[in-house]
């Protein structure tokens, strides 16, 4: 039952949505190459599918490396700064300006320096996912609770046992929270890297539509992208979840 | 084995914060196998003295050893303000956490024994928040069994809970903490009288120790206790005057 509406729910928000754009349209006197019709989309999703399928395997690939890699240099950067002051001091000037400097400016030099390949796109978006995950997981390292600590040292346990079985299990929903932010913005470095310089991807598909002027193609790529991105949020949603079985969501009744 | 638990030897014991003495020359002892309570209103230094002891912070002066002159490290059990229970581990993994901590090997049939000594050999399996709070209470009294100490510390371990609850688990912590050196920290003159041998209090800045008042009886001694009353009184008279001066 519950399942079901999972389902429903979003396909009337969709339908909803799709049948607002129908009517605008369709009534609006808004010429397609700036409003395409749902079913002139529909069609260029169709006629492209394969273009389209082999274009989003690109940003996929670039995306799940971005956060693969974004998410390990992440959680070591908070790992680094939370137990090394010196650390600490050096890094964080370092850590901000990344994230002052947007990745938008950035980006036609990352693809002079790394290329029109996949190694652009993916150095871009690390460089978006990285600063979530360590912001996050810093702060849940930062608030374990003392008396947690307090009770293994008097049990005992060695400070690489205390990291392993207390600060890390405990930072644990603070990171779930971190990797959750990183996922929705992940394609954001693979698709600005597109639109700067390359071969392949969704964003490039996308930029050479625009140069034409098929709205319905640059439309049915972006709709590739939301779903790809949507799903990928969903999974690492439910993996968490998984994980955090323990973690008691308290805006809900038990 | 818990006949021959050491006594605890309280010497000199200084803390200062800065400017700020909150306590000095603090002394006191504590015969093996007895259960004294330290009492003292809030903010006195009844947690920073009982971390210290729990090796947990340093004095500015002073020493606290065992009697049977071997160190203390290694020796205690903790049982802290809350039931300090881990939320990812089920009820069992709690009760065998020093064992997991210190990558030894968990002795589940023991741990499964004083699960039924407390009443929870039920919930096992169960989160710790998936306990009401007299049941989080008991199964840390689990896990502090299950790391068979000589010495045993706790600091207002009963105080989240309400009265009756209170009660009960007070019970099973006097009857299963027999034998051991206990010391137990509270601002509850009744939870005091019926748990604690020995009471001694702790009041005024810089906090000093009063002697020890000795309760007569066995405990836990039942709330009613003539005995018990006439010390719960007089207990209430001391805190307050303390409290007021």
């Amino acid at each position: 039952m519950r399942g079901a509406s999972a389902i429903l729910r979003p396909l009337i928000t969709i339908a909803v949505l799709v049948g607002i754009w129908a009517a605008v349209a369709r009534y609006a006197a808004i010429p397609a190459y700036l409003l395409p019709s749902p079913e002139s989309v529909a069609t260029a999703l169709w006629h492209n599918r394969l273009v389209l399928l082999q274009n989003a395997g690109t940003t996929l690939a670039e995306t799940l490396s971005g956060l693969g890699i974004g998410t390990v240099l992440g959680a070591l950067i908070a790992l680094l700064i939370v137990f090394s002051p010196v650390a600490e001091r050096w890094l964080m000037p370092l850590i901000l300006l990344s994230q002052a400097v947007p990745v938008f400016a950035l980006a036609p030099l990352l693809v002079l320096w790394f290329g029109f390949g996949m190694a652009s796109k993916v150095v871009m978006s690390v460089l978006i996912i990285f600063f979530p995950i360590t912001a996050a997981f810093s702060g849940g390292l930062r608030r374990v609770d003392r008396g947690w600590l307090d009770l293994a040292r008097t049990m005992g346990a060695s400070p690489l046992s205390m990291l392993r079985h207390v600060r890390l299990m405990g930072a644990l929903p603070a990171f779930g929270s971190g990797l959750l932010v990183a996922t929705a913005i992940a394609p954001i470095g693979a698709v600005v890297g597109e639109w700067v310089g390359a071969s392949a991807g969704l964003g490039y598909v996308m930029l050479n539509a625009n140069a034409r002027i098929e709205t319905d193609l640059m439309f049915a790529a972006l709709i590739v992208l939301a779903a790809m991105t949507m799903l990928l949020w969903a999974l690492v949603d439910w993996v968490l979840h998984r994980i955090l079985f323990w973690a008691p969501d308290t805006t809900r009744s038990a | 084995m818990d006949v021959a638990s050491p006594g605890l030897a309280i010497d000199g014991l200084g803390l200062r914060h800065g400017a700020r003495v909150i306590f000095r020359d603090l002394s006191m002892s504590i015969d093996g196998g007895t259960f004294v309570v330290l009492l003292g209103a809030s903010g006195v230094g009844k947690s920073s003295l009982l971390k210290i002891v729990a090796g947990l912070s340093r004095p500015s002066q002073g020493t606290v050893r065992a009697t049977d002159g071997k160190p203390l490290a290694g020796r205690i059990a903790y049982m802290g303000q809350q039931d300090l229970l881990y939320p990812w581990l089920n009820v069992i993994e709690n009760v065998m956490l020093g064992a997991r901590l210190r990558g030894q090997r968990r002795d589940r049939d023991r741990a499964s024994y004083l699960l039924g000594r407390v009443g929870l050999a039920e919930r096992a399996q169960a989160l710790p928040s998936e306990l009401s709070g007299g049941m989080r209470q008991r199964a840390a009294i689990a896990r502090t069994l299950y790391e068979d100490r000589p010495f045993v510390l706790m600091d207002e371990p009963f105080s989240a809970l309400d009265t009756f609850t209170r009660a009960q688990v007070q019970d099973l912590a006097a009857e299963l903490l027999v034998g051991k050196t206990a010391l137990l920290i509270t601002h509850d003159p009744l939870e005091a009288c019926r748990l604690g041998h020995h009471l001694v209090l702790l009041s005024g800045a810089p906090a000093t120790l009063s002697a020890p008042i000795t309760v007569r009886g066995t405990t836990p001694r039942p709330a009613d206790d003539p005995d018990l009353l006439h010390t719960q009184g007089h207990l209430m008279r001391l805190l307050t005057e303390a409290h007021e001066s």
